[in-house]
């Protein structure tokens, strides 16, 4: 895709994410983030969360991947910022469904797009201006 | 402890080289959910320009954490992980992270402001590869909360 086939608004990529607490354990060892509030139920209850929670930086990483699979090479993302505004918390059993949209926000006409996530779980997001500067090819 | 009223401005030493390993960067990839071939598979990577697998964007949060640690180990900080929430995250990319490099960190905090009964901590973490050159810049907030 290049800048003149977009327009702002536009929908460029949607995905559903599960997350079980495989998966948190998983990025706990692949990212080394082993707080305990992301995999032990008595703990998260202890600091007075709702539950175990995802890492925000999962949620993040997993987030911007509908944007690198539509524009083909992670290489064309230039800048990624978020802020974490709620939790999502995993159910032991249930796990936890996220919901990404990605849509363009901006087209500043110097070859790059700033594609706007909204990443939703349990119909409120959990991230705010999440935004993907990306160059396009 | 409170979060030193001196801490805004405060840097650290540059941290010892972080090796990027090929098995590392698939496992993160694996973690988040990255598919794209060129995060697997040395050969797409080649194809598609690159020198090794490619890490994720968020990759630099790894490298940056060792810069991160330097602060919470700095007991005159008065940073306390088990009170700390990461409010934003940023990373500004100049080029992808690599299977092979061999990047250093240098970590400093930027900004201290009061937030309700809160401090909201500034940090960012300049991430250089063996040849010194800028490869990103990761920015964070963190949200220290008051004593229990």
């Amino acid at each position: 895709m290049s800048a003149t086939d977009l327009e702002v608004g536009q929908v460029v990529a949607t995905r559903d994410i599960h997350l079980s607490r495989e998966s948190l354990v998983r990025y706990a060892g692949a990212s080394g983030d082993f707080n305990p509030i992301h995999y032990r139920d008595d703990v998260a209850t202890a600091v007075g969360l709702p539950g175990v929670l995802a890492h925000g930086m999962l949620t993040m990483g997993q987030a911007v991947q509908p944007v690198v699979d539509w524009l083909g090479d992670p290489g064309r993302v230039v800048d990624y910022q978020v802020r974490f505004t709620r939790p999502v918390v995993v159910d032991a059993d249930a796990g936890a469904d996220v919901t990404v949209e990605a849509k363009v926000g901006q087209l500043p006409g110097d070859g790059t797009a700033r594609i706007d996530l909204t990443v939703s779980f349990g119909g409120q997001t959990v991230l705010a201006k999440a935004q993907v500067v990306v160059r396009l090819p | 402890m409170p979060v030193a009223p001196d801490l805004s401005g405060r840097t650290y030493p540059p941290t010892a080289p972080y090796a990027v390993g090929r098995e590392k960067v698939r496992e993160f990839a694996a973690a988040v959910g990255a598919t794209h071939p060129v995060h697997h598979d040395v050969e797409a990577a080649r194809a598609a320009g690159y020198a090794d697998v490619v890490a994720p964007p968020t990759f630099a949060i790894v490298v940056s954490q060792r810069g991160l640690d330097q602060l919470l180990a700095d007991d005159s900080a008065g940073i306390e992980l088990s009170r700390v929430v990461h409010g934003d995250q940023r990373f500004t990319i100049e080029r992808p992270i690599v299977a092979g490099d061999e990047l250093q960190v240098a970590f400093g905090v930027t900004n201290v402001r009061a937030l309700g009964g809160n401090a909201m901590v500034s940090t960012e973490a300049r991430i250089t590869d063996a040849d010194g050159a800028l490869v990103a810049t990761a920015s964070s907030s963190l949200v220290v909360g008051a004593d229990a």
